[in-house]
């Protein structure tokens, strides 16, 4: 259905314009690329550094409030953070250098998104942590630091990975925020500042009024999220019997 | 290194925490501003930037039904089928398992392209309630069969040997020890569920519509809460008020019915320990 | 029945190793969980150079107090403590204290044989590293050849120390606590979950160790306490059955041979368990 027609137009055309029979998704793939990797790249230390924070470095009774906190992100929905994302964050990129509706509104916005799911991974993670391990360290007089860092985390690799991977799927399959805080300029962007369009923002923008040939252009571009995501899949079993982690 | 660890995990831990409070903040002191009863009362107009919402708050809910009244049957039946009857290791079922685990990782969007091939063409519902509401039972029921399965398995297996050797039959089994036992994940099954359903947008675009007056039947088409604040901050201008009120709403439904279900079950446990 | 052989114990010592003044004093220790008391107004001295045993039925709060002397008893937040403890001559509870020296100078031998998930000899190098010694790689080597591990490992040494036996485990657990060079040693039931073979091991290891180190040692096995103490502490319960207060101590044989306490005389002859 999709595939008939289209040949290799949709790395070799010019650009993305379906009202004229251009099909090339690279600028858009490229812009989903970006910013999921840009924001797996901020998730992973806000991540980590808030469950060291919940699990070392406040007390308990802080701890399950932080705990409920996080829990209370992932149940915000997408358009809230793509309005939010909009009515505040752009305009404070936008002084900085305009447009303001960026990838790095977009790798901003989707860290937020997605960095509990790192961290409510680790701090479950850690309460499962062998607490022998803890006390043998604090009673050799090891800092906190250094068991974090050269026993409790190494060890954790794989819980690490299974998580980022997760964050990965999640990131790259986002709609909402990403439409609302973009831009949605279909090109290959040359500086972070710059707006970019996700394959995802593009099925949900131009979905409504394709026709014949768009349309199936754009199926095919959920068929290319979709074995991205299969991809993924694969990948995140191989590595689980590698390391033999639990989901 | 200490020092460095425990001052960026403070900095981090409370920024999170500042930012949490500032998008929340933001949106609560904008909507209280303007806020009125009647905004939850009254009919959209003026392409949604004056007026209330509604006949949107009837088309989520619709929304919302339709596809619960979809995936709590299907839902429990499969994962009654997969945790009791199934042959584990049978090929098949390594494959529909294999497929709950891709399902639940489908961007929403995608979700929407084929609900709306599918549900609104090939069906012909076009743009409805009804195709909305599919649409968003396929992408709950693979969480659901997830966590219901899990609360299945998890019935310990003395339950089971006791009511065995009762006399009990399977059938009465998994009614009167099963079920009651893992109805506290069944719950968790719904309310994960709802909040997936409530939050959504991307699937929903081209499956319910966008029409925001009040839906006739469940195959008129409605707009759903998410939809009304994605249109009210894009496509109209100055409607980013009302695009705040209603993302109240939304996270009031939301907290709401978390909380409802997690006191539900609180009390369930409490119950359960006394016995 | 296996006739073991302990050379170096011909008869339960009298007074043979230290000097007067005691290492660790401990003056009208209790403790609590929340409520519950563990223990209650026990005084000791442990004396340097010497093995002091405690010995008393389990529950007794044996290992709460050896978790109290290098304070680990910190990382349970219900516990409360009440009293002092003086190591050489000064407070441990004193805020100036550093913990991370104290720790250094007082190690403990837990009773399950933890090795960090490490290499073997990251074990041992980690612990120096952190606590800044010279020579690392020629202190945890002399460490290893002192619990007599060296020609056990000395070809695995970057394998992981999690594959090592339950024996080699705890040995490598006291390498790991003597590289830091520390004044006392604690051992929590270091044993207990050792086959036959390796506790006479550690047995000899301890007799080895002592004079160089001050070792406290915990163990609800009356036998090894015979084999191994100099001093012994008798704990037991109190008047109201939980736990945890002294009714006997002195020497080996003060205690095993010649106790004033009827309770504990019953206790060591096995009469009572």
């Amino acid at each position: 259905m999709a595939l008939s027609g289209h040949g290799t137009s949709f790395i070799f055309d010019e650009s993305w314009f379906p009202t004229e029979g251009q099909f090339n998704m690279i600028p858009m793939l490229v812009g989903s690329l970006l910013v999921t990797f840009g924001s797996l790249l901020l998730a992973l230390p806000l991540g980590i550094f808030s469950s060291l924070f919940a699990s070392f470095y406040c007390s308990p009774r802080i701890k399950t409030f932080y705990r409920r906190a996080i829990e209370l992100y992932t149940g915000i929905p997408s358009v809230i953070f793509g309005l939010w994302g909009l009515m505040k964050l752009v305009p404070i990129i936008n002084q900085i250098q305009p447009p303001g509706q960026s990838l790095l509104a977009g790798t901003l916005i989707l860290a937020l998104m997605i960095f509990p799911i790192i961290a409510l991974s680790l701090i479950s993670s850690f309460e499962m942590a062998s607490k022998n391990h803890f006390k043998v360290s604090e009673s050799l007089g090891l800092k906190k630091s250094t068991y974090i860092w050269f026993i409790l985390l190494p060890n954790l690799k794989g819980q690490i990975l299974g998580a980022t991977i997760l964050s990965f799927g999640r990131a790259i399959g986002e709609t909402m925020a990403v439409l609302m805080v973009c831009g949605n300029i279909v090109k290959i962007p040359s500086s972070m500042f710059e707006p970019i369009r996700t394959l995802t923002a593009n099925i949900a923008l131009e979905m409504a009024y394709a026709m014949g040939t768009h349309r199936s252009a754009l199926f095919l571009s959920g068929l290319l999220l979709l074995s991205m995501i299969g991809v993924l899949l694969l990948l995140s079993d191989f590595l689980k019997k590698r390391f033999a982690w639990k989901a | 290194m200490e020092g460095l660890t425990k001052s960026i995990s403070w900095i981090v831990g409370l920024a999170l925490i500042a930012m949490l409070f500032y998008i929340l903040g933001d949106i609560i002191l904008v909507s209280a501003k303007h806020f009125s009863l009647n905004f939850l009362l009254d009919s959209p107009f003026s392409g949604g930037r004056k007026g209330g919402i509604y006949p949107i708050i009837i088309s989520t809910l619709l929304i919302l039904a339709v596809s619960l009244l979809v995936v709590i049957p299907i839902g429990l039946a499969s994962s009654l089928y997969l945790a009791e009857f199934a042959e584990q290791n049978s090929k098949g079922i390594i494959v529909i398992r294999k497929s709950i685990e891709v399902l639940s990782a489908v961007p929403s969007i995608v979700f929407g392209l084929f609900g709306n091939a599918i549900f609104s063409l090939y069906l012909g519902m076009g743009f409805s309630i009804l195709s909305g509401g599919l649409t968003l039972a396929i992408m709950a029921l693979p969480l659901f069969i997830t966590t219901v399965e899990k609360g299945f398995r998890s019935v310990p297996s003395n339950y089971r040997l006791a009511a065995f050797s009762l006399g009990m039959s399977r059938f009465t089994m998994i009614k009167s020890v099963v079920i009651p036992y893992a109805l506290p994940a069944i719950f968790v099954g719904i309310v994960l569920s709802v909040g997936r359903a409530l939050a959504e947008t991307a699937a929903l675009i081209f499956t319910s519509g966008y029409v925001d007056r009040m839906p006739e039947s469940l195959f008129d088409s409605g707009r759903s809460l998410s939809i009304h604040i994605y249109d009210l901050t894009m496509n109209v201008p100055g409607g980013d008020i009302n695009a705040y009120k209603t993302s109240l709403v939304l996270i009031v439904l939301i907290l709401a019915t978390n909380t409802l279900i997690n006191t539900i079950l609180k009390s369930w446990y409490k119950k359960r320990i006394a016995l | 029945m296996i006739k073991r052989n302990y050379p170096w114990k011909t008869k339960l010592s009298e007074k043979e190793c230290c000097d007067s003044s005691p290492i660790i004093d401990v003056k009208n220790l209790s403790l609590f969980y929340d409520k519950q008391k563990a223990f209650g107004d026990i005084s000791l001295e442990v004396n340097r150079g010497c093995v002091t045993g405690i010995i008393g039925p389990s529950g007794c709060g044996k290992s709460s107090f050896i978790h109290c002397l290098n304070r680990m008893i910190e990382l349970y937040p219900s516990s409360k403590v009440d009293g002092d403890i003086y190591f050489n001559g000064k407070n441990i509870f004193d805020s100036r204290v550093n913990l991370m020296d104290l720790r250094k100078s007082i190690g403990v031998i837990f009773q399950e044989p933890t090795p960090l998930p490490l290499s073997i000899i990251t074990n041992i190098e980690l612990p120096l590293k952190e606590h800044r010694f010279n020579n690392i790689q020629e202190r945890a080597v002399s460490a290893l050849k002192s619990v007599g591990l060296w020609e056990e490992v000395k070809d695995k040494l970057k394998t992981p120390a999690n594959n090592l036996s339950g024996g080699q485990k705890q040995r490598l657990c006291i390498a790991r606590t003597i590289a830091l060079e520390p004044d006392v040693i604690l051992m929590d039931e270091p044993c207990s979950s050792l086959d036959p073979i390796s506790t006479e091991k550690i047995e000899g290891l301890i007799h080895e160790l002592k004079g160089s180190y001050t070792i406290l040692i915990v163990t609800h096995n009356l036998a090894q306490a015979r084999r191994v103490c100099d001093y012994v502490y008798a704990f037991w319960y109190d008047e109201l059955g939980s736990c945890g207060k002294i009714l006997d101590s002195g020497t080996c044989s003060d205690v095993f041979e010649h106790s004033q306490n009827e309770t504990i005389r019953d206790y060591v002859g096995g009469l009572r368990g």
